[in-house]
Formats: structure tokens, sequence, C-alpha cells
């Protein structure tokens, strides 16, 4: 332990000669612990100031200071060659083959009929369009009848019927709903105008499959109803959502279309983005491909809401989610998406 | 419904391009799902009139023919045909037309040329040229009414439209329906086919007799004869119409009553008058126990649902379906009675669908005709009968009806109009479209149009029908388009939504990969994964109409569609380690309600785990790599969940827990039994773990409440103790965790074997004491230290590891 009387200057050769012939870090830091550190000798000569006549305060405190700048200037220089020598021998000897992988994380993901969905959705959810959702096996009179399709109309071979094996008052009665279409009722039968809605979830069909049909499918069902709302709305709606799935270029065309339950129907047709227009395999060499079904809601079912006909007007559509993802990644057969090949899915 | 063009321009003049007039068609509704040509590829080539001939300045073999075209211009076209001659008809190809080169009879496109030194504006093309022979020595001359201006493809060649209807156009299932539409689509008129003919035989009255018993069930019967009919095949024309519409040709007769059908879209049958005993037809509804055999050969049961047409004694015919075999027309038939009517659609439907049988007639009568339309359809027959056949038709209809069908009327305002479409169409305009359609159309001023609608459209009754006829044929993308304006609606949330998209979108994060597998699934993969009691208490509920015995019941549970699935990837992973998940719905038996749709998620891992490279070398995954995977996804929704050791089929005992949240359990988690897992083809260890949403939605917490972070240090310290070997962690964990001075505790070894005793383990733990009022001392946190493990000793019987 170094006393206060010893002369300071030698505290400061000692600290210089040891410093000089420091090669490591561990060293280095040791070095600075024994001078600098709060129990380092410098430090208990700064300390022992205190009881020194204030002559000699003045006189030892500046030296001892000036001392101290310069060990904490001379142990900076050599951390920071140290550091320097250290990065150097990095690139030197610890040099890594930067083409080797990653030990490997467990890559997961989603489906890519959710994904397609969760896009679908967010195009309509930021034109205003809130999301809802609705019973998969529902009654006969939510998916056909208060939709303008009694029993016995011919409309109703537009959708193949899976039936729950179940009866009322003498007939099927329950049923896996063929379209999303039936929460257009359940949405009109809990709110007022004005509405906006868009309702996703699986439909079924008795359908045998092949690569453009499959039993079961991902609908999402919009229907939005207000004082003032018109086909034109409609078409303004469709025509933005199909450029923001499938691009700002697309042209889209509208036919006339028939479901029961909408007047005017139409259908919005998207020029083919592979052959551009010209006609080819994917669009049945038309030029269009057919995206969905649409139209103004009927007066019937706005009246049977119990809403205004002559006030209020609205708009549905239904689309098909299977279709778009297929559109859009360019699969070749719908009976991918539910057959569960792990090297389709990991594509996505 | 098949419609051939050649047949299509007897009603009405067809002026548009073939390609086009299809895509306008389709556009307004009329969709032409296929164009099946059996001509060659006449894109262009139109039908011209020779209106002169001049000698060729520099040729002596070649002649200046002017030609009249569609739109009344005339052109020069240079020509060397022996036979052309003023007033002809011809096929005339402009510059670009393909065409079969004469010579060396290759697809060639015609060019721009000068024949010395005269500029031709086309070809006048032979039979060679246009591909039908190998004529080649002069020009195709059409016959003399072929309409100038139209495509070839009108004239020459079977070019069909193959239509795919909707179901409320059954005026459309006939030609001249369609025609109607051109007409409108083109602004030509429209040609009704003529009915007008000649009866020469006695009066109907007297000579049959037609009783309706069941006027609900057919609202119209109208019944013609013709005498001394001549059976015989039907003439060239009409069989060639009939096969391009896909129709069989039987005899002129039969022949007849098909092509008026596919003419005007009205059902008819021939009976042979000679069959109907006591020249009676009745119109009744089936006896309980009677039968009939039916045209196509097959006996068959009827009910008292089903109209039939009857003789004084015995049905003859399924009404509007199918007729009978003893009544039919054959060679000897020398009378007939033509049966034109009108039957109840939804009955027809029903009977179509009781007997299995499809047909043309049953097509058309179950969207609804018109009841106009029996008495048209019935003279026109007759007309082309007497023409045909040699027949004398007797005086008169017999015309059975409820009284005379009235017009309909609607009314259509312009605000209307403009609200449902959105702009104000003039008044000219809507009258022109509309009427183009046959539609009666008068604008009373000042806002309101008063519209009759023509009898075959049984679809149109209310006003936003009659907008759609004039948005359809205007056009849709003539109309303007708009964006939504208005109150954007006060938001409705859906937790249930929410909450299964975040544990959607974790799951995957953890490097699950998402399946979607079908909601349908057979008993036996139930049982498989059920607890017997499961099924009893909650049988699922069975499709009455399966399509196969693999989907004939909804499913209750996700775990057979995942195991499968799994199954499935194991087959191409290559030893891999598979981690899949899917989030769907169960369907949960009510009585006399639908079913309870629950949202649940189900998670299955297998194979082995991989080093530092990717290889499958590791351990196989197994309980704690699955619950890895559950406890992300509940750390990230801010729910503490406990795990209980739990036995549940088809899990293995001793390596399944309940997961529990507030002592609710809202899943499982656990290996699956190897039994089950062979019994998916499984050969390898399964880790699984499933969560009900609607359990756990409760427990998670609609925002998460920020807690100051102490500026008070931390003491880490190490506990090390010993104890039996059956109590659980969790257990230590949670009393550790009881007291107010530790912020956080972690295990970080778990040891059994020497020196510690049989039947104890060792574990380590390690803790954080950390205060947010102040600095712990560390007097504070050795007697916080000792208080823990004194409970631990005395709940417990642990003992402090030295």
């Amino acid at each position: 332990m170094t006393s206060v009387s010893d002369p300071i200057s030698e505290i400061e050769d000692a600290a210089v000669r040891e410093l000089a012939v420091i090669s490591d870090a561990t060293q280095l830091e040791a070095w600075r612990l024994s001078y600098l550190g709060r129990k380092g000798k410098l430090t208990w000569i700064l300390r022992g100031l205190a009881d020194l006549p204030l002559e000699q305060r003045r006189s030892l405190g500046a030296e001892a200071n000036r001392i101290k700048l310069r060990l904490e200037t001379a142990h900076r220089e050599k951390l920071a060659r140290f550091e320097q020598d250290r990065v150097a021998q990095v690139t030197e000897g610890e040099r890594l083959d930067v083409t080797l992988p990653g030990p490997p994380l467990p890559r997961g993901g989603l489906h890519p009929i959710t994904r397609t969905l969760q896009d679908v959705l967010r195009a309509f959810e930021s034109m205003g369009f809130q999301v809802a959702e609705g019973p998969e096996i529902e009654w006969d009179y939510y998916n056909f009848e208060a939709l303008r399709i009694p029993a016995d109309h011919p409309a109703r071979d537009m959708w193949d019927t899976l039936w729950i094996d179940y009866e009322r008052e003498g007939r099927r009665s329950m049923l896996l709903r063929t379209h999303t279409s039936p929460n257009q009722i359940r949405i009109m039968e809990r709110t007022q105008p004005p509405i906006r809605v868009v309702v996703p979830g699986k439909c079924y069909r008795f359908e045998a499959t092949d690569p453009t049909h499959e039993w079961m499918m991902t609908q999402v069902e919009g229907l939005a109803i207000d004082d003032g709302i018109s086909m034109a709305d409609l078409k303004g709606t469709l025509a933005e959502f199909a450029r923001r799935i499938f691009g700002e270029e697309r042209k889209v065309a509208f036919r006339c279309d028939y479901f029961p339950f909408v007047e005017p129907g139409m259908e919005l047709r998207i020029d083919c983005f592979i052959c551009r227009g010209a006609g080819c395999r994917t669009c049945g060499r038309t030029g269009w491909i057919e995206i969905l079904g649409a139209g103004m809601v009927h007066p019937e079912i706005i009246a049977n809401a119990g809403y205004d006909p002559d006030r209020y007007t609205g708009f549905a559509f239904g689309l098909g989610i299977e279709r778009i993802a297929l559109l859009r990644h360019g699969v070749d057969d719908i009976r991918h998406f539910y057959a569960n090949d792990l090297r389709f899915l990991q594509q996505f | 419904m098949r419609i051939p063009l050649r047949w299509l321009a007897d009603y009405v003049d067809l002026m548009l391009p073939t390609e086009e007039l299809a895509r306008r068609l389709t556009t307004a509704g009329v969709e032409v799902g296929a164009i099946i040509s059996s001509a060659g590829d006449w894109a262009g080539v139109t039908v011209a009139e020779v209106v002169d001939i001049k000698p060729h300045p520099d040729a002596e073999r070649l002649v200046l023919v002017a030609v009249r075209l569609g739109d009344d211009r005339t052109q020069t076209v240079v020509c060397g045909a022996p036979n052309v001659a003023v007033g002809q008809r011809v096929a005339f190809g402009p510059v670009g037309t393909r065409y079969i080169n004469g010579h060396t009879g290759e697809q060639t496109i015609l060019k721009k040329v000068k024949i010395r030194g005269v500029e031709s504006a086309g070809m006048i093309m032979s039979e060679k040229e246009l591909g039908i022979s190998d004529e080649h020595e002069g020009i195709l001359v059409l016959p003399e009414d072929a309409l100038v201006g139209a495509p070839l493809a009108s004239i020459l060649g079977e070019t069909v439209f193959d239509l795919d209807l909707t179901p409320n156009r059954p005026d459309l299932l006939s030609v001249l329906g369609v025609a109607r539409e051109v007409g409108a689509l083109s602004g030509s008129k429209v040609r009704d086919p003529s009915i007008v003919y000649e009866a020469t035989g006695e009066p109907i009255r007297g000579r049959a007799q037609v009783d309706v018993l069941d006027r609900e069930l057919c609202p119209r019967y109208v019944a013609a004869l013709v005498e001394g009919v001549k059976i015989a095949e039907s003439p060239a024309w009409m069989q060639q119409r009939l096969i391009a519409a896909g129709m069989r040709p039987i005899n002129n007769v039969v022949d007849i009553t098909n092509y008026v059908m596919l003419e005007m879209g009205q059902p008819l049958h021939a009976f042979d008058f000679a069959g109907l005993k006591d020249r009676r037809i009745v119109v009744r509804r089936a006896r309980r126990g009677e039968s009939l055999r039916l045209l196509d050969g097959t006996d068959r049961e009827l009910s008292p649902e089903m109209l039939v047409i009857a003789d004084a004694d015995n049905a003859v015919g399924v009404a509007g379906v199918m007729g009978g075999a003893e009544s039919e027309v054959t060679e000897e038939t020398k009378t007939v009675l033509l049966e034109s009517a009108n039957f109840r659609a939804t009955s027809i439907r029903r009977t179509r669908q009781a007997l299995k049988v499809e047909t043309d007639a049953s097509k058309r009568f179950e969207k609804g005709l018109s009841v106009h339309l029996p008495p048209i359809a019935a003279e026109r027959a007759v007309k082309l009968m007497v023409e045909i056949c040699g027949g004398r038709a007797a005086q008169g209809l017999i015309d059975i009806t409820s009284g005379k069908p009235k017009d309909v009327r609607v009314t259509l305002t312009q605000e209307r109009l403009q609200r449902v479409l959105g702009v104000e169409l003039p008044s000219g305009e809507v009258r022109r479209v509309l009427e183009g359609l046959g539609f009666g159309c008068r604008w009373v001023p000042p806002d309101r149009f008063i519209v009759r609608v023509p009898y075959w459209r049984t679809d149109v009754s209310i006003p936003d029908d009659v907008v759609e006829e004039i948005a359809r044929i205007v056009g849709y993308d003539e109309l303007p388009t708009t964006h939504l304006r208005g109150e954007i609606p006060p938001a409705q949330r859906q937790p249930m939504r929410e909450l299964r998209e975040r544990v959607r979108h974790a799951l995957a994060a953890s490097g699950l990969r998402e399946v979607i597998t079908y909601s349908l699934t057979d008993l036996p993969t139930l049982q498989k994964v059920l607890p017997p009691e499961d099924l009893a208490t909650s049988p699922p509920l069975r499709i009455a109409n399966p399509m196969s015995r693999e989907f004939e019941y909804a499913r209750t549970t996700l775990r057979g569609s995942i195991l499968q699935a799994l199954a499935k990837h194991i087959r191409v992973s290559g030893g891999h380690l598979i981690s899949v998940f899917e989030a769907g719905r169960v369907y949960l038996r009510s009585d006399n309600d639908l079913p309870h749709e629950i949202e649940t998620v189900c998670a299955a891992l297998s194979g082995r785990k991989p080093n530092r490279w990717g290889q499958p070398t590791g351990e196989p995954a197994g309980f704690f790599e699955a619950k890895a995977h559950l406890e992300h996804v509940l750390a990230g929704l801010r729910v503490a969940a406990e795990y209980r050791e739990a036995v549940e089929h088809p899990y293995l005992s001793g390596r399944t827990a309940e997961v529990a949240i507030d002592g609710r359990r809202v899943g499982l988690l656990g290996e699956l039994h190897p039994r089950i897992a062979a019994s998916f083809e499984i050969k390898q260890d399964v880790a699984m773990f499933e969560l009900d949403l609607e359990a756990l939605m409760p427990h998670v917490p609609e925002t998460v409440h920020y807690e100051p972070v102490s500026p008070y240090p931390s003491v880490e310290e190490d506990l090390a103790i010993i104890l039996d070997e059956d109590i659980p962690a969790g257990r230590v964990i949670g009393m550790i965790e009881d007291s107010h001075m530790v912020r956080s505790v972690s295990i970080f070894d778990v040891y059994t074997g020497p020196p510690v005793p049989k039947g104890k383990k060792s574990l380590a733990f390690s803790i954080s004491f950390q205060s947010g009022a102040k600095t712990l001392t560390d007097e504070e946190v050795a007697e916080e230290r000792r208080r823990i493990v004194q409970r631990l000793r005395r709940e417990l019987g642990a003992e402090l590891r030295s």
C-alpha cells in the first residue's frame, strides 16, 4: 500500500513503466484498478489531500491531477490499440464462411387461403367495411327462403346442397351453408342502416371435385345499405377492390347476371393478367376472368328487413377466396388448397 | 341451350360479327359459354351484292366487280371468276381476311395488292378459299335472300352459340327469345314466325274433348287436331336445325313439336288421337297406385302430388315431364292431338325430382312459362304440320283457361331509376331500350314511365326488374362508377374472431405451419380420437346426403383432421420435424337448434429436432416442444395458464396436461398414445395441443396495463432444493412467486440420481428479488429467501441442497 508521503512522481513512473509492458485487456484493467480505480494509488493520494495544509494541498493536488489525466489518456490509448488489434485479429484468424446457413429456426406460416382472405378483408376494411361472421351450419330459411329462393324454386339448382340429417315439419331444414349470403339476412335482422359489412367464412356444396371445383370453399360476402347507395357505388367499390387485390393497372368489366336476392344482378370480371385480354387458357379464351357475383339488394329483402325500400337501397356481393388465390399464385388446381401436401403449403 | 345462328337469322338480322355478338349477349346477361362452329374461320367475311361488272383495263380474263356491303359502301374487287354476275349475293372478304389459297392450299392472309395496276379492296371468295370444299372454278353464290352485310357464318355452315342461361329466363330457352335479345342489342327488328294456316278440317269441338280437373296445376290447356297426317322423316332443313340444336330427329310430327319448342320455348306434345280412349283428354292428379310406362320405356309409380294427362280411363303422360308410350305417335298415326299447355312450375319441379327424369319440357316448365304462349305455339305447330305432314287442321283450338291473362304493367319513376343506377337517363333512351326488348313504354310527365311487360317476360314484375332491363341493354360498363359516400357505421367488435386471428398468427410465428382441412369427416376417425363418452353425449351431426362415407359427419374435434394432415406430411418429410396447426370450428349438436359452433385450435408435432445444420438428428420432439409453442401463444395473449397432469383419450397417460386458467380448462397438451398414432399410420412420437377459444376468451385481457419499472436494483439469487420426485415444479414456482419481494423466478435445473436420494429430485431456481419502493438490503433478501425456504420445507418437505 502506497502512503501519501511516497513521492508522487514515483507512482507516475511505476505506472508508466508497468503500462508499457501490458499486453492484454485483462492486465490493462488490473492496472487501471490499481492506479485509477476506487481504491487505486492515485485515487488514494487525491483522497488524502484533504488532510494536508493548504499550500501542500494546492501543489500536490495540481500534480496529482496532471498525473491522473496523463494515466487516463495513456489507458484510453492502450485500450483503443487493443481494440484495434482485436478487430484486426478477427479479420485475420477468426474469419467466417459467410455462405454457411444460420442454425435452423422453425419455419411456420399461414395457409395461402388465410393470407388471401386477410388481404381481401383488409381491402374492404380500408373502405369502411366491418368484418362479421355467421354460422356454417344454417337453416334453410337463411340460406334460401329469406333470399327469395323458396323450396321448389329452379334457382335452387344453382347451389347443390349438403343437408343435415334433421327434419322439421317433415322437411329437411338444416344444411351446410352453400354461400355466405345468409349473413345478409342475419345482419339486417340485428342492425339498422347504414350498414357496411363483409362476412368471411367456409361454404359447402354437394359437388364432385375437379381442378376448378372444391366442395368446401371460403367466401366473403359484402353488404352495404344506406340512403343513396346506387349501382354506381357498387361498381366503384368492386373496381377498387379488384385494383387493390390484382394491381393498379387491372381493367374491370361488369356484366348482367342473376341471383334471386339482388336486382339488378351482375358479375365482375377483370382483364386476364396472363394474356392481357388476348385470350388464353386461364380466361377461357375470352380475355376476361370472372371474379365475383354482386347486385343491388332486392327491394323485397330490404322491405322484409323492416327498412323503407323507397329510401334505403344497397348492394351485396359474394366472392370466392380460392379462386382469387388460384389466380394470384398461378395455382393450376383448386384441390391443392385442402389436400394438405407439405410441398405445396411450404411455398407460401 | 344451343342456338344455331342460321336459325337465329330467320328472326333477326345478324349484323354483328359473331364474336362481337357473343360478347354483347354475354354482357347483357345471356352468357355465351361457347361458340361451336362447323364453319371455317370466316372472321370479317360478309355477304355482299354484286352491283356492277366492268372489264379490267389491262387483263382480258379479269373483271372489276363493284360490290355493295352492309353499310351501303361500294367497293371494287378484281375478280377472275367466270360465274360472277350482277345481282348475285356473294361472300366478300376484305383485306386482312384469312383464306385458303386456291393454288397452294395453304392458309393465307389477304394482302392489299394491285392486280395488273388496279387495286382490289378484297376478294369474292370461292368455296375452296372458304375451306368448304375443293371447288375453285368459280365464286360461291349465296341464296338471293341472303342479307347484305351479314357475317357469312350466319348464312353458311353451322355456328352454334351454346348458352349458359340463368334460371330466371325461360324465354331464352328458345331461338326466338334469343332473337329478341339480339334485336334489342343491335337495334334490329324481330320477325315473328308465321302462325297463319288454313283450317280445312271440321271444327275441333265435337271431335275431341278436354277436361282440366286441376286448374291450379294446369292454368291453361290448348289442344289442336290435325287429321290425315303422313308420318315420315321431316325435311332435311328441319332435321339439320334440330341436330344443330342438340336434338335427335324422330319423325315429322314429333320433330315439329320439338322444333316449335326450340323455336318458341313452349313444350308441345303430340298424341296419337286414336290411342286416346273416348277421344278425351283429362288433366288430373295421378290416382294413388297409378303407374305409367313412359316414352323412355320405364314404368313409373305415380303419386297424387303429380299431375297427369289421361284419357277417359288411364294416364297417358306425366304433365309437363314426359309422355306415355301408349299414346305415342307411330308410323300408323293418322290423326294427331297436339297439346300446348301451361303447368304450375313448382309442381313440375317436384314431379321431375320425384321421378328423377329431367326433360326439355320439364326444364322449361319448372322455370315458369307464360300462359299467353300455348295458343301461339299450337298454331305454329299446326301450320308446320299442315305444310310438312300433309294434314288437315281442324277448325279452332280447344283452349281451357281461367280467364284471359292480363298484361303486367309496372310504373317506374325517374327517381327510382336514378336511385338504383346512380344516374339519370333521358326518357327517350329508356323508351328506346324497352321498346327494343318488346316492352311497351309510355312516358308520363313529369316523372314516370308506364311499362307494359311483354308476355314472354315472366321474370319482370317490379320497377327494379325494369331498371335491370334498361341497365343491361345500355351496358353496365356504360353506367357511371362512383365511390361510397355517407356515414361509416359504428364499429361492432368481434372478440372471438379477433382472438382466433391473434392465436392463428402467434402459432404461425412460433413456427407452426397452418393447414386447413375439411369440416366433414367419418365416424371411424371420430371414434379413434374421442373418448366414447364424448361421442355418446355429443353425437356428431350426420349429413343426410353425403357425397361419400369419408365426409358423412360434421366434426366435433379437429384432432382427426390434424392427425390425417400430419400423417400426410410425415410421408414426404424425410424425418424432419413437422409442426402443423389448424384453427377451425367444431360443431356440437344442440336440441332442435343449429349446432354450437366452437372455434378451436389444434396443433401437432412429430419428428426429430434439428442439429446446427438443420439435420433431423436430435431427440424426437415431444411434450415440451409442443408446450413451447403453446406457451408462446398464451404469453402473447398475456394469460397465465396452469398445467395439471391429466388422463384423457387419445393422449398418453403421464405425458398429458390439462391447460387451465383460473381453474377452468381451456385446452389439452400431451403426447399422442402410440396406438392411436399407429391407427393414423404414424409410427413415430406425436405431441399435440388443443385450445377451446370459447373457453379461453374470457381470460384474455383486453388491454395490457402498464406497471412502472422499478428504479431500484434487483438482487439475483440461486436456490437449489431437494424434494419428493412427484411434486410438480409448478407448485414450487408458484410458492416462490407468492413472495412479494420476488420479481421473477425461473427453473434452470432438474436432477435425479446420486447423490440425490432415490425418490427425490433436485430443482434449481434463479430468483430475482426486487422492490418497487427501495433498494433491498442484503439482509432483507436473505431474510425473504429464508422465509421461502421455510415454506417449501413446511408445505412440500423440501430441503436446501447443500
